[in-house]
């Protein structure tokens, strides 16, 4: 199969293109490069909710993982940017792999509790140590620290390439996954994981090496999403960042590769219009969340692939 | 104050918090226990008792025993109703799918909450007590309300006990719990029972609220914390177990007031989840649970 290949790939060139032809105002570059940082997210909470059928509410525990084991360390141990990224990734395999670990001796409504409080848990903990994360204020990282390879990545243009880079990577590697046999195996389960226990896959492994990808997936949008715009707080590890990657999911369509980029780019616009009318912005979220459960299901992408296109990946 | 004294104090407060927290987990639980689904707004509902009964004493002039009296009756009515109709417009369609039910509450919990940040604003609204009379208890005066506040949830947690194991409509909630399609063939209206019991479950989150503004104060979005310790509870307790989320609400409730006077509030969530790590590494059904989810 190589349309689904030459469709990703063209995904990520049009992105390139967008910005080589100039065709973004600085506003649309700078939101783009946070939709991408957010789509990387996306994709993290994908292979684990769209691939795996694991419903987690709980993955801003691993978004901010990453976000703070980078900021911290540059801020506190001046760590550069290389270091930080290597940390950060270091840091989000553990915590995925305890947490996974715990969460997963629960199966069906308590998984998705539990994995609820302890991000919500993994908050409280930011605001209560907030001699070293200074809590709801935040952390600001200076532009000097923000440097990797000599590249200033707080210049909107390098930022948004950088963005591209770690976006390009996670999506083709989604890609490996979802044609490879191992993300067949995880379909598997989603599918029926008492008949892919009985054809001798070993599930509970399957299932933890899905949550450690997936969160630290989660962990590297993290890292990136405090290095390239600078600024780490506790919002980032509140409820509604759990919630945002489950929206963006389902409503490009849960295992689907494009899926999150498209809620996430629909869903950011969205969330950007109605917060200029309103403070209740967060409104558009219920109502959006009520409606793909209520009416579209499988999302958009999800929907195509069941009329017309069984092969998207 | 001595640390003899000091810890009675602690343990007056931790009483309070348990009280309120049996009833919100109860809730949480009956909802579970019946239809096997997890209400995320939960917390919402709370918040919607507490604002309401702020709201409602705002109308009314003279005693605030008066207006305490009516928001204790209308504010969980008006949350059970606006339960029962998200569970007649939404959840039946969803045919009670646990994962789809789960994400159409969290819509529900953001409705809900933005709205009531857009009809009644963001400011933490105090409500007066029914009665001020403090009790001397020789080394420290300790609020009358919030005695009355434990033996209210003490009620009617006896109460729900009594209808779920004595009445008609207790062996009918008992009897769709345990097999929902036996029950319908021998001719109980599932689907009512079950937006009854949505209501319910909502209206003692209400009353729990009630209760407790007085001494809170209502605020947008104080569903939150109560929805955090409630999850934790029924974790410890066994999802579904009314027995064991009673039982886990006084642990959870006793420990979280007593840490949250020596300490801070903060640093009493996080023991209470090493405690959950203990329990899902020895009995990860729960501490009563039954085997099955």
């Amino acid at each position: 199969m190589k349309r689904d290949l030459f469709i990703h790939l063209g995904a990520i060139a049009l992105l390139f293109l967008l910005e080589i032809l100039g065709i973004f105002s600085d506003y649309h570059q700078g939101n783009f490069a946070r939709i991408l940082v957010l789509t990387v997210y996306g994709i993290g909470y994908n292979v684990l909710f769209g691939y795996t059928g694991l419903l987690s509410l709980g993955h801003a525990l691993f978004f901010s993982a990453g976000l703070y084991a980078a900021g911290l360390s540059i801020y506190h141990l001046d760590y550069n940017v290389g270091q930080a990224l290597i940390l950060a990734f270091c840091f989000s395999v553990l915590v995925s792999l305890v947490i996974g670990y715990l969460a997963l001796r629960t199966v069906g409504v308590s998984f998705m509790i539990v994995t609820l409080m302890f991000s919500q848990i993994a908050y409280l903990c930011i605001l209560y140590f907030g001699g070293i994360t200074r809590g709801d204020e935040g952390i600001v990282i200076q532009q000097s620290s923000r440097v990797f390879l000599s590249l200033d990545l707080s210049d909107p243009t390098i930022r948004y390439y950088s963005a591209l880079t770690v976006f390009s990577f996670c999506l083709v590697f989604n890609l490996w996954i979802a044609r490879s046999s191992f993300g067949r195996v995880l379909i598997a389960i989603r599918e029926n994981s008492d008949r892919a226990l009985m054809l001798g896959y070993n599930v509970q492994l399957y299932k933890l090496l899905a949550v450690i990808i997936s969160g630290t997936i989660s962990g590297i949008a993290g890292a990136s999403y405090g290095i390239l715009f600078g600024y780490v707080g506790a919002s980032f590890a509140a409820v509604p960042y759990s919630i945002f990657p489950l929206l963006w999911v389902l409503l490009g369509g849960a295992g689907t590769v494009l899926g999150p980029l498209i809620g996430a780019i629909f869903m950011f616009y969205l969330i950007d219009y109605a917060s200029d009318v309103t403070d209740a912005y967060m409104i558009i979220v219920g109502i959006a969340l009520l409606l793909v459960t209520l009416f579209a299901r499988r999302g958009l992408l999800g929907e195509l692939r069941y009329r017309f296109f069984p092969w998207i990946p | 104050m001595d640390l003899g004294p000091y810890l009675l104090f602690a343990s007056l407060e931790g009483l309070v918090h348990a009280a309120v927290l049996s009833l919100i987990a109860l809730g949480l639980s009956l909802v579970f226990g019946v239809m096997r689904i997890v209400n995320v707004a939960h917390g919402e509902f709370f918040m919607l008792g507490a604002i309401l009964a702020w709201w409602i004493s705002g109308f009314v002039f003279g005693s605030p025993a008066i207006g305490f009296l009516l928001a204790l009756i209308i504010a969980p009515l008006i949350a059970g109703v606006i339960a029962m109709s998200s569970d007649w417009l939404i959840l039946k369609h969803l045919k009670y799918d646990p994962e789809a039910t789960i994400i159409a509450t969290i819509g529900i919990l953001y409705i809900i909450q933005q709205a009531v940040l857009m009809t009644f604003g963001p400011d933490a609204r105090p409500v007066e007590q029914p009665f001020n009379y403090r009790l001397d208890l020789y080394w420290f005066g300790f609020s009358a309300y919030k005695f009355f506040v434990v033996f209210s949830a003490i009620i009617l947690l006896f109460s729900v006990w009594l209808v779920m194991a004595k009445t008609k409509f207790g062996l009918i909630l008992r009897a769709t719990q345990l097999d929902s399609e036996t029950a319908q063939a021998f001719g109980i209206p599932i689907s009512t029972v079950y937006s009854l019991v949505f209501g319910v479950g909502a209206a003692i989150a209400a009353v729990a609220a009630v209760l407790i503004v007085p001494i809170q104060q209502a605020h947008y979005l104080m569903g939150g914390e109560p929805l955090l310790l409630a999850f934790i509870v029924v974790i410890i307790g066994g999802l579904g177990s009314l027995r064991g989320t009673v039982a886990a609400a006084v642990l959870i409730g006793m420990s979280d007031g007593i840490i949250s006077v020596f300490f801070s509030p903060n640093l009493a969530k996080i023991i209470a989840t090493l405690f959950v790590v203990i329990v899902l590494l020895i009995k990860p059904n729960g501490l009563f649970g039954s085997e099955k989810t």
